[in-house]
């Protein structure tokens, strides 16, 4: 220290640094604060023994044992989860906390009570029906031809697979063959539709995480998508395209190269979120192992969709009950096997692709011929007919004031949704509107399903668990 | 609907149900099938004992000038057998009551407060049966036949009817 040769000492005065007057009082201050004040290191000669440690926090670099798992932490490949459950925590430590109705990760108006205990989340009650607005009521207003315009509002990112759900049970009462071109045009709007939807999962679930930067992303490629729903059946959501008999219009001129464009561009922009969040440390650590379901428990609460298949079972309607002609396509079904959040979205990422592999094949093999059936019961006659005959006037007139007549009897049908199982349950008494028509929504299921996702779980991963089931409330609450 | 007979499906009564029990000619093969309401918890378990582990879907029905006059429709899955099963269970009017099967599938829980919510069936053994959908003060089920459309009295200040 002081026999230090290359210090320069108090010979050659240091006017400017004084000791401030009330900073200690002469003989009690440490030698070393004396030193600092009155001893220099001049730069280029040897370095002295006191600037080691010369600050609080001790050398400002890295010591070379403490340098790996620093280094391990920054890029994300170090587990460090320091929070412990304290088991001492009496019931008086618990409180109670909402979350919602208007919280803006809910997607829609859905109440979370949790009981927290610290930071640990306890119970879960999901309490809903603030969207609730008697749609299953409201359908037994209205005319079979209307109906789809009263489901296709239920789950209103997936429009398209409402109306086929309701107009496959309709059909299957009515015993109306289906035209090979409208089964196709129903096969490709449902599976842009499931793209689309997908595309919002990404978009939030993206920003729910803190990657606020998908939020934009997913809805610039969900707006392509809108634009062709928009071109060919004029409107962005709420569609009452697919209709019982057949869909309401054919595919515009042109379509084939809007789907192409559509196929180059999406997966363009999909392969820009893979780069994103695929590997990147934080969206893993806040995803894997967070949410877990298993598939016993899935079957217990009715779970399907997605989060079963994550869970690890192969199971997709699309496959096993299939629909409108979707079984003459080539496509796999995605699954894995962890059950977590990460799964679930990896696995929507898998969808979108199969998806767009049955779009390029619907593209391929488009069917010539009638975008509904001819069976006069349930079509209204073409507009060129009701120019020359009065009684194709009259038909027209009657089939949309007073609708078609359904035979009675009961069916349910259920869809493959972008979410899960979707059912319709209609019992028909023979009239020209449903004595009762119920909606198996596959987000009602999931929300109910929400506290074993979330219980003994950490608060903050309850957003995480909630954006990736991709609940949507107009669905729950009907 | 996988209306194909599966081969497994033909045994699966056989061997889940007791040689007492009271349900025992229901056949758990068909894809629906109609019970009373004594049999309903029964068959529901014995359903489930079969293979039919998945829970679907549970819904009322009002058909209001039948006998019974309330129906609650349970959808069941086997993921095994790729099969479905309806089981339709009539429900007397007057002061509907059935049993729950919250016991047996945990995820019948919403739906029987859903139904009891629209339809006011009571379904004793349930652990939480409060209104889901509708606010807790709601007059009346709206999904009973009976419930008129429109022209009820809304909660808004100022305004006293609803079109």
């Amino acid at each position: 220290m002081s026999d230090t040769p290359n210090i320069v000492t108090g010979d050659t005065e240091a006017p400017t640094i004084e000791p401030p007057p009330d900073h200690g009082s002469g003989e009690s201050q440490a030698p070393e604060q004396r030193r600092t004040l009155h001893e220099l290191w001049l730069s280029g000669t040897e370095e002295p023994d006191w600037v080691r440690g010369a600050t609080d926090e001790g050398a400002q670099e890295l010591l070379p044992e403490r340098a790996e798992p620093a280094l391990a932490t920054q890029r994300g490949t170090l587990v460090s989860d320091d929070y412990e459950v304290d088991d001492e925590i009496d019931d008086d430590e618990r409180q109670i906390i909402n979350m919602g109705p208007q919280h803006p990760s809910t997607h829609g108006v859905l109440r979370l009570q949790i009981e927290l205990e610290g930071e640990t989340v306890r119970r879960v009650k999901p309490i809903i029906g603030y969207l609730h607005t008697g749609m299953e009521k409201t359908g037994e207003t209205l005319t079979w031809m209307q109906g789809p315009t009263n489901v296709t509002r239920m789950d209103y990112l997936s429009p398209f697979f409402n109306e086929l759900a309701y107009s496959l049970a309709v059909e299957e009462l009515l015993d109306v063959a289906i035209p090979p071109r409208a089964q196709a045009i129903r096969i490709l709007m449902t599976e842009l539709n499931r793209i689309s939807s997908h595309l919002l999962f990404l978009a939030t679930f993206g920003m729910d995480i803190g990657a606020v930067s998908m939020m934009i992303y997913g809805w610039r490629e969900r707006e392509l998508l809108l634009q062709f729903f928009e071109k060919t059946t004029g409107l962005r959501m709420n569609h009452n395209y697919i209709r019982p008999g057949g869909v309401a219009a054919d595919l515009p001129d042109g379509w084939e190269d809007d789907v192409e464009d559509l196929m180059v561009k999406v997966p363009q922009g999909v392969s820009e979120y893979v780069e994103l969040l695929n590997e990147n440390p934080i969206f893993i650590d806040r995803t894997q192992g967070i949410g877990v379901i298993t598939p016993e428990e899935c079957m217990a609460y009715g779970v399907t969709g997605p989060t079963l298949r994550a869970a690890g079972v192969d199971w997709d309607l699309r496959k096993i009950e299939p629909y409108s002609g979707i079984e003459q396509y080539d496509f796999d079904v995605p699954v894995r096997k962890h059950g977590d959040v990460y799964d679930r979205y990896l696995l929507r990422l898998e969808e979108i692709d199969q998806s767009f592999r049955i779009v390029d094949q619907v593209l391929q093999t488009m069917p010539a011929g009638d975008y509904r059936s001819d069976d006069r019961k349930v079509t209204p006659p073409p507009r060129k007919r009701i120019d020359e005959s009065m009684e194709a006037l009259i038909h027209h007139f009657k089939i949309f004031t007073e609708g078609f007549k359904v035979p009675a009897g009961e069916t349910y049908q259920a869809v493959e949704s972008p979410r899960g199982e979707l059912g319709v349950y209609i019992v028909s008494d023979g009239g020209a509107k449903p004595w009762r028509l119920h909606v198996r929504a596959p987000s009602f299921a999931h929300v109910q399903a929400l506290p074993v996702l979330m219980t003994d779980s950490l608060v903050a991963d309850t957003i995480a668990s909630l954006a990736s089931i991709d609940p949507v409330l107009g669905d729950v609450d009907r | 609907m996988t209306d194909e007979a599966n081969p497994s499906s033909d045994e699966t009564p056989q061997e889940a149900s007791p040689d007492t029990a009271p349900a025992a000619t229901v056949d758990l093969g068909a894809e629906v099938i109609e019970i009373s309401a004594d049999e309903y918890l029964d068959v529901v378990a014995r359903a489930r004992a079969a293979g039919f582990e998945s829970f679907v879907d549970l819904c009322g029905v009002d058909y209001l000038r039948r006998r019974p006059r309330y129906e609650v429709v349970v959808n069941l899955l086997s993921y095994e057998s790729k099969q479905r099963i309806r089981i339709r269970v009539g429900v007397e009017g007057g002061d509907p009551r059935l049993a729950s099967i919250t016991s047996i599938f945990p995820g019948a829980n919403f739906y029987e407060r859903e139904t009891y919510d629209l339809f006011g069936i009571v379904f004793e053994g349930h652990p939480d049966l409060t209104r889901i959908l509708l606010p807790d003060d709601w007059d009346g089920h709206p999904l009973r036949k009976d419930y008129a459309v429109g022209s009820v009295p809304v909660q808004f200040k100022g305004a006293h009817q609803a079109s």
